[in-house]
C-alpha cells in the first residue's frame, strides 16, 4: 500500500523484538474494530477472492456451456469417435470430472495463497 | 430373479445402518455431539460422509435409466451435481462456514437480522427437502420390487423407518459414520459389478448396437408388465400373449401387433422373438440406436436445447441451496478445512459418476425390454443378473440391490436430519432433544405419505425440480448474501418468493397434469431458466430500492465471512 513512500530501513539490535513493530496500531486491530483503513483492506480481500472464484468457475462453466453449441453447429463432433468411444460420451462422460477436480485444486491453492499473503501483510504491517 | 441373495443383502445394508446408528448413539451425549459430531470429524471421513450423503437414488438409479432411454444429454445431470459443487467451493462453501450458520435460515438471519427472512427460508428449505426425500422413497419402493417382487409400499416403508429411527436416536454424528462408509457400499456396489458385467459382454464378442434400428430384443424374450403400459409399437411384430393387451383376453395365444398405440394390462407376460423392435412405452422417443447414441437427438424429452441449458443452470447452482449439503458444511471445523474437504468430494463424486453410463449402453443392448415397461430406472437393478449368469450373477445383483438401499439411506438420512432441524427450530419451535425427535417423525411421515400417494414420477424429474427451486431462491439469497453488501431483508424476500416460488408452482403443476408438449410445458416442467435469473433481479431490484434497510452490522458480518482463519478474528462461539 506504501509504495510511493521512501523505503524504510529499520535498524536495530537484533535481541529486541519492539521495535520491529512500525505501528502502534496493527491492521488487524482496525479490521476488527470496523475502522476505514480496515474496511478498505476487508474490501480489497473480498474482490480478490471473487474475482479468483468467478474466475474458475467461467474456466470451467463456460467450455461445459458451449459443448451443446457446439455438437448443433459441427454436426460430426456428436458422432465422432476418439479413443474407441463417441466424443460426446468421452467427453461428458469421462473427460470432465478430472478437469473439474483440476480447477478445484488450482482454485484451493490459490485462495489459500492469497489468504496467507493477506494474514502476512496485515500481521507485519 | 435373484430375490433370495436380494432381499438378504438388503436386509443387511438395512440393520448395518441402525447398528452404526446405536454405536453412535453411545458416542453422541451432548447436543452439541448430537448435530455436529463436536466438529471432529476428519476430512476424509467428512468428504466421505459427503458424497454418501448426496449420491441419492437419483445418481444411484436416476442418472443410467435415464441415460439408458434418452441418450448422452442426460449425462449432463451427474456433471450437473459434480459442477454444482466446484461452484459452491469457488463462491459459498468458506465464507458458508465461517458464518457459523447450520442451516440456510440460519445464515439468512445471521446475515440480514431478520426473522422473516429467516421464517421464508425455513419453509423453502422443508419444501425443497420433501421434495427431494419424496423420490428417494418411491426409489427404495421400486428397487424392492424389482428384485424381490414386494409390493411397492414397503420399500418405501422400511426406509422410512429405518431413517426416522436413525436420526431420532443418533443424530449428526452416527450420521457421518453411516454416510461415509454408505459412500464406499455405493461405489462397490457400482463399481464390482462393472467389471464383471464387461468381461461378460467381452466374453460374447463385445457386441455393438445396430445404429439403423432403434433398440432389439437380442434373444427371444418373455416381458412380464408390472404396470399397465401405453406403448407405440413402430413396425409390426407377433408376440405369444398370456394376458390382457387392448382390452382382450389372451391365453398363450400368438398376436400380430400392428404399428400404432397399444395398451398393455398390467401382469400381460408377452414372449417377443429375437430380432424384433421392442416396442416402447409413451414418452420414450423411438429413435434408432445411432440417433439416440447423440446428444441433442431425441425429440421426446422437450426441445432439446432448452431443456439442456435449464438443466445445466438447475444443477450448475441448484447444490449449493439443497438443505442436506449445507449442513454438512457445518461439521468442517474452519472454512479453510471445509474448502479441502470440498475437493475430496469432487474427486469421490467424479470416480462415481463415471459408471453410471456403462449400465446405460449394455443395458441398451441386454435389457431393452425396461422400454417396454417403462421402468428405465430399473436398468441397474437387472443388469448384473441378467448378463452374469448363475449363482455369481444373482451375487452381483444383490450387491447393487444393497447399494441401492444405501443410497436411499443415505440420502434420506441427510435431508430428513436438515429438515428436522429447520422444523423444530423454526416451523413446531421445539427446543431440544425431544423437540428434535418430534421433528424428525414429522420430516420422515410427510414424504413417505406423499411417495404413497403420487407414483410413477421419474426418479431425476422430480430430484431436478427440487434442483431448479433450490438454484432460483437459495442460490441468490447465498451468493448476493456472501458478496454483495447492498442486500436488505425485503429484497431477499421477494426474489425467494419470486424465484423459488414460482418455480416451485410451475414444477408442481407440470407434476400433476399428464405430460404435455411444446415450448409452454417445458418452461414450466423446467424452469430453472427463467426463474433463476428472474430471483437473481427482483432479488437485487427489491434491495436497491430498500437501501435504507440493509443491516448495521454488514461490514462486521463481512468481516466474519470472510476474513481468513489465520487472522483470529471473529471467532465464533461452539454451539
Amino acid at each position: 500500500m506504501n509504495a510511493e513512500r521512501p523505503r524504510r530501513v529499520v535498524v536495530t539490535s537484533p535481541w529486541t523484538r519492539a521495535t520491529r513493530r512500525s505501528r502502534s496500531y496493527p491492521i488487524v486491530r482496525e479490521i476488527d474494530e470496523q475502522s476505514e483503513v480496515g474496511a478498505l483492506y476487508m474490501r480489497s480481500l473480498m474482490r480478490t477472492q471473487l474475482r479468483l472464484g468467478l474466475l474458475v468457475v467461467l474456466l470451467v462453466c463456460g467450455p461445459l456451456a458451449a459443448l451443446p453449441v457446439l455438437f448443433s453447429v459441427v454436426p460430426l463432433t456428436k458422432t465422432v469417435v476418439v479413443l474407441g468411444l463417441p466424443l460426446p460420451w468421452l467427453v461428458l462422460g469421462l473427460a470432465v470430472y478430472p478437469v473439474v477436480v483440476a480447477a478445484a485444486c488450482y482454485y484451493v491453492w490459490r485462495v489459500e495463497r492469497t489468504e496467507r499473503d493477506f494474514a502476512d501483510l496485515v500481521e507485519q504491517s | 430373479m435373484s430375490s433370495t441373495y436380494s432381499a438378504v443383502f438388503v436386509a443387511l445394508v438395512l440393520a448395518a445402518a441402525l447398528l452404526i446408528g446405536g454405536y453412535g448413539l453411545r458416542v453422541s451425549r451432548t447436543t452439541s455431539d448430537f448435530f455436529v459430531a463436536s466438529r471432529t470429524v476428519s476430512p476424509w471421513w467428512n468428504a466421505s460422509a459427503i458424497g454418501g450423503e448426496y449420491l441419492s437414488a437419483a445418481s444411484f438409479l436416476g442418472v443410467a435409466g435415464l441415460i439408458f432411454a434418452y441418450g448422452p444429454d442426460m449425462l449432463w445431470y451427474p456433471i450437473g451435481y459434480t459442477v454444482g459443487y466446484l461452484v459452491l467451493l469457488a463462491l459459498v462453501a468458506a465464507p458458508l462456514r465461517r458464518s457459523g450458520a447450520y442451516t440456510v435460515p440460519d445464515f439468512a438471519e445471521a446475515r440480514l437480522e431478520s426473522r422473516r427472512v429467516r421464517r421464508m427460508a425455513s419453509v423453502l428449505s422443508v419444501g425443497i427437502g420433501w421434495l427431494y426425500l419424496v423420490p428417494q422413497l418411491q426409489g427404495a419402493g421400486l428397487a424392492l420390487t424389482t428384485v424381490t417382487g414386494a409390493p411397492g409400499w414397503l420399500g418405501a416403508l422400511l426406509v422410512a423407518v429405518v431413517v426416522a429411527v436413525n436420526v431420532m436416536a443418533g443424530g449428526m454424528r452416527s450420521i457421518t459414520f453411516v454416510q461415509a462408509v454408505q459412500y464406499w457400499l455405493k461405489l462397490s456396489a457400482l463399481a464390482i459389478p462393472v467389471i464383471f458385467l464387461v468381461l461378460a459382454w467381452r466374453d460374447a464378442g463385445a457386441p455393438s448396437l445396430d445404429g439403423s434400428v432403434p433398440a432389439v430384443f437380442a434373444n427371444d424374450t418373455k416381458v412380464t408388465v408390472q404396470t399397465t403400459v401405453d406403448v407405440e409399437v413402430s413396425s409390426r411384430v407377433s408376440v405369444v400373449v398370456d394376458g390382457v393387451v387392448d382390452g382382450r383376453t389372451y391365453a398363450g395365444t400368438s398376436v400380430s401387433l400392428a404399428p400404432g398405440p397399444h395398451r398393455i394390462a398390467a401382469g400381460a407376460a408377452l414372449d417377443f422373438p429375437a430380432k424384433s423392435v421392442v416396442p416402447q412405452v409413451k414418452g420414450i422417443p423411438a429413435d434408432t440406436n445411432a440417433l439416440w447414441a447423440q446428444p441433442l437427438g431425441g425429440e421426446g424429452h422437450g426441445n432439446p436445447f432448452y431443456v439442456t441449458y435449464s438443466l445445466i443452470i438447475a444443477t450448475f447452482l441448484g447444490t449449493m441451496g439443497l438443505p442436506h449439503v449445507v449442513v454438512r458444511f457445518y461439521t468442517n471445523p474452519n472454512g479453510r478445512q471445509a474448502r479441502r474437504t470440498t475437493v475430496v468430494v469432487l474427486a469421490l463424486l467424479g470416480i462415481f459418476y463415471v459408471l453410471p453410463p456403462a449400465y446405460a449402453a449394455l443395458g441398451r443392448i441386454y435389457t431393452p425390454e425396461l422400454l417396454l415397461t417403462g421402468q428405465t430406472d430399473a436398468v441397474v437393478l437387472v443388469l448384473p443378473s441378467r448378463l452374469v449368469g448363475g449363482t455369481l450373477g444373482e451375487l452381483l445383483g444383490a450387491l447393487v440391490a444393497g447399494g441401492a438401499f444405501a443410497a436411499f439411506l443415505s440420502t434420506s438420512s441427510g435431508l430428513t436430519l436438515s429438515v428436522a432441524g429447520v422444523l423444530s427450530q423454526d416451523v413446531l419451535l421445539l427446543r431440544g432433544l425431544r423437540g428434535f425427535r418430534v421433528a424428525a417423525f414429522f420430516a420422515a411421515i410427510v414424504p413417505f405419505g406423499a411417495a404413497l400417494l403420487v407414483s410413477g414420477m421419474s426418479l431425476a424429474d422430480v430430484v431436478g425440480l427440487a434442483f431448479a427451486v433450490a438454484a432460483s431462491s437459495f442460490c441468490p439469497l447465498l451468493l448476493l448474501g456472501i458478496w454483495w453488501r447492498r442486500l436488505t431483508p425485503f429484497g431477499a424476500v421477494a426474489g425467494m418468493i419470486a424465484g423459488g416460488g414460482l418455480a416451485l408452482v410451475a414444477g408442481l403443476v407440470t407434476l400433476l397434469v399428464p405430460p404435455g408438449a411444446g415450448l409452454v410445458y417445458d418452461l414450466l416442467s423446467r424452469p430453472a431458466a427463467w426463474s433463476v435469473p428472474l430471483g437473481f433481479a427482483v432479488m437485487i431490484v427489491g434491495s436497491l430500492l430498500t437501501p435504507r434497510t440493509v443491516p448495521a452490522s454488514v461490514n462486521r458480518t463481512m468481516v466474519r465471512l470472510h476474513a481468513p482463519e489465520a487472522l483470529g478474528l471473529a471467532q465464533e462461539e461452539t454451539p
